[in-house]
């Protein structure tokens, strides 16, 4: 049985927020840094230069591998994951991997698990895995169902805020102002308007399922800590990453990982973890940052920082959102959830 | 064993015998005594090492045979109508997937307007989804296609559905034999799939295809169809074999040896189709009828056979294709292309219309003297459709058809 209790750590160094290797016990070293790691997704797929989609899957499915010993199957929504690892007649995929539809993963991985379950092979474990479209709005029905029925699925969205696949359009997920193809940079109010949207981990907790998180690719550790803890558990389990995705976010394709952690750091994106309808764990901000230091290094938000005169309104809004969050969940030192 | 029983319990029961480990269930009108049956076998033991899943959509439901099917577990949901509708996206991937699911369709006519009674278009819609389809004429028929169906799945890796009149076949009782657990087990062996979710074999299963290979793939689902064509008279015979009675099959011919008409249908409609075939034949009308068990594949050869002798066909059809006529009679003229035989469609039975005796008498004695349309819907009416096309005519803000048609029914049509 993996310890899942986090190790503190004393930093040798500062100014980083990097947590080497070898300063962890060797059990609690990284999956990606073992030797034995199971290289789910191997090397020569399709995703691009900095896609968070492709680190945060490697990194969640080879943390799900090692702690199903192996005995695991994926089941891919339709998206850019499915699209990258399998350019016919090749495959990036090291363990059975089902795609059917873009909207039925959940009610696949049901099936799956089913399967296995009547055929008396407890040992075999299911993830299933799509973007967030697939899994926000497509595939929302068939997740809730998943959810509600309590199958022994785990279900991670990687969530990059848009249809990148299609080219860029607008989901549920796509936050207030981006600009996307769907939702121009034009006109009195550019981008994706506000007051819209839904924050599936705090839909996936009404369920009172029996875990669900979020991660990000800018802490990986913490990624593979969440996924491990989720796979520890039975039932219906729900893993929500923010993946940035340089393509649709106009980013540099170096700083998927920066503008991750710019996320968490603003407080837009809160980690944290629930377990049967409870936040039961929040991450702390470490370095408080304001939304603007996240937005600016975006080209989505580009019109919001335009030569002739920045939109201090919206970025407010924006920073009201996260400072909603703050409170929300307790981002901020010692201070309490309200 | 002979027992007086509901249609949909009897298929319940059926499908139970055929021992499926994951049983998906979305309740609609009239599919939905099946699942419940076949969900009370499970509960009560009945039916062991199964999964009964109640799922929140029939796309859902679909997609969890899909998985199930995919990592090695023989897979069975029911649906019907708006359901199969509901499901579509599902019903090509399953083909596309080579999953041999087993589905059985209530038929029933799809709205708007909304309607629960009976016909074909439901199926029909799915056609060309590379499903097989077989389609029973009586429940007996039903209960022994069911497990003919895993047979004929599992062996060419291709999902079949079975369809079945919807509450003309699921909501009738009257005496079937329902085989034992030992003929079908002797019947049907355990599902060995040629491809699975393994992890100690690992594959990747749907993959995206480029247009390098897509042709090759969809030729290879039109062989596999082609292979059916083939199997689903062996599977028969077995059958035969085993249980000692006549079931399935690509066709089924009804005094055809000397017909001038041949009669052409597709379920349930048979029954009465026959009885007026009996009754023409009285009196000296050299009539008979051809049955078509397996829509998909389309059994053009054997058709063709069947009929090629006749000097006239008639289709009677329970579906349509707005704007050409029938689905099922261009089908049946495509079996005959090398001939001159005129082939009439009759369009009968939309949304649960009774097809009466003395109205298919009327029908065939039209035919037998070349005076048929080429395309008729039985028992219309006329003066109600008519009205209906002047008053849309004439009015721009005419409102909805459907209610205007009601109304007129009804016998209070408002000018």
């Amino acid at each position: 049985m993996t310890d899942t209790t986090p190790q503190t750590i004393k930093f040798y160094q500062t100014g980083t927020h990097t947590v080497g290797n070898r300063l962890l016990d060797e059990t609690r070293r990284t999956v990606q840094a073992s030797m034995d790691r199971s290289n789910a997704i191997t090397s020569g797929h399709r995703a691009c230069q900095g896609c968070g989609e492709a680190l945060g899957a490697r990194y969640a499915l080879d943390a799900a591998m090692r702690a199903a010993g192996g005995q695991l199957v994926a089941v891919n929504a339709t998206g850019c994951l499915e699209v990258f690892t399998t350019p016919y007649p090749e495959t990036s995929w090291q363990l059975p991997w089902l795609h059917s539809l873009f909207g039925n993963a959940p009610a696949v991985a049901t099936g799956v698990a089913a399967a296995f379950r009547v055929k008396g092979r407890k040992d075999v474990r299911v993830v299933a895995q799509g973007g967030d479209g697939g899994t926000t709005d497509i595939g929302f029905g068939c997740l809730s169902g998943m959810f509600e029925r309590n199958d022994d699925v785990l279900y991670i969205c990687y969530d990059n805020e848009a249809y990148m696949n299609t080219g860029v359009q607008r989901s549920s997920a796509t936050p207030p102002a981006a600009r996307t193809a769907t939702t121009q940079a034009i006109g009195p109010a550019p981008g994706n308007v506000f007051g819209t949207g839904k924050n599936m981990p705090l839909i996936a907790m009404a369920h009172n399922i029996p875990y669900v998180a979020t991660a990000t690719v800018a802490d990986l550790h913490d990624l593979e800590f969440k996924v491990t803890k989720a796979m520890s558990l039975s039932g219906a389990r729900y893993i929500h990453i923010m993946v940035p995705c340089p393509l649709g976010w106009g980013t540099a394709s170096d700083a998927t990982i920066n503008v991750a952690r710019l996320a968490v750091e603003s407080g837009l994106f809160p980690l944290f973890e629930a377990e049967h309808g409870e936040i039961t764990n929040v991450r702390k901000i470490r370095t408080q940052v304001k939304v603007e230091a996240y937005l600016k290094l975006q080209r989505r938000f580009a019109h919001l920082f335009s030569k002739d005169a920045i939109d201090v309104d919206t970025i407010d809004a924006i920073q009201r959102m996260a400072d909603h969050n703050i409170r929300r969940f307790g981002l901020l030192g010692d201070g309490e959830r309200t | 064993m002979l027992k007086q029983m509901e249609g949909s319990e009897a298929v319940a029961r059926a499908v139970a015998l055929c021992r499926p480990e994951v049983v998906c269930a979305y309740p609609i009108t009239p599919q939905t005594h099946i699942v419940e049956g076949v969900g009370a076998l499970v509960k009560n033991g009945t039916l062991a090492n199964c999964e009964f899943i109640n799922v929140e959509s029939e796309f859902a439901a679909l997609s969890v045979a899909i998985g199930a099917s995919a990592a090695g577990a023989r897979s069975y949901t029911a649906t019907a109508s708006q359901g199969l509708l509901f499901m579509a996206e599902a019903v090509y991937n399953a083909a596309g997937l080579g999953l041999p699911i087993v589905m059985t369709i209530g038929n029933r006519a799809i709205g708007a307007p909304i309607n629960i009674w009976n016909d074909h278009s439901d199926s029909m819609s799915m056609r060309d989804a590379g499903w097989i389809q077989l389609y029973a004429e009586t429940n007996q028929e039903a209960v022994d296609l069911h497990i003919q169906a895993f047979r004929l799945a599992e062996e060419l890796s291709c999902p079949v559905m079975v369809c079945m009149d919807g509450f003309i076949l699921t909501h009738a009782y009257e005496r079937l034999d329902i085989p034992t657990q030992e003929e079908v087990d002797a019947f049907l062996p355990p599902f060995e799939p040629v491809q699975m979710l393994d992890p100690d074999d690992p594959y990747s299963i749907g993959a995206m295809v480029g247009p390098e290979a897509f042709t090759e793939v969809r030729y290879l689902a039109n062989d596999t169809q082609l292979q059916a064509l083939k199997l689903i008279p062996e599977i028969g015979g077995v059958f035969k074999e085993v249980f000692g009675r006549e079931s399935g099959g690509l066709i089924h011919q009804y005094k055809t040896d000397d017909a001038e008409t041949i009669v052409v249908a597709l379920g349930s409609v048979n029954g009465t189709i026959k009885e007026v075939i009996d009754d023409m034949r009285e009196h000296g009308v050299a009539i008979g009828s051809v049955s078509i068990c397996s829509f998909r594949p389309f059994p053009l050869d054997e058709l063709r056979n069947a009929l090629a002798g006749a000097k006239r066909i008639v289709v009677i059809e329970k579906s349509m294709a707005p704007g050409l006529g029938g689905i099922v009679a261009p089908n049946v003229r495509m079996s005959l292309r090398d001939t001159a035989l005129p082939v009439y469609t009759v369009i009968a039975g939309l949304g649960g219309r009774s097809i009466t005796k003395s109205s298919l008498q009327e029908v065939f004695e039209a035919a037998g003297v070349d005076r048929l349309p080429n395309l008729q819907f039985l028992d219309l009416d006329h003066a109600a459709v008519e009205h209906e096309i002047v008053r849309a005519r004439t009015t721009r803000r005419s409102g909805p058809t459907a209610e205007h048609i009601l109304r007129q029914k009804a016998g209070g049509g408002k000018k």
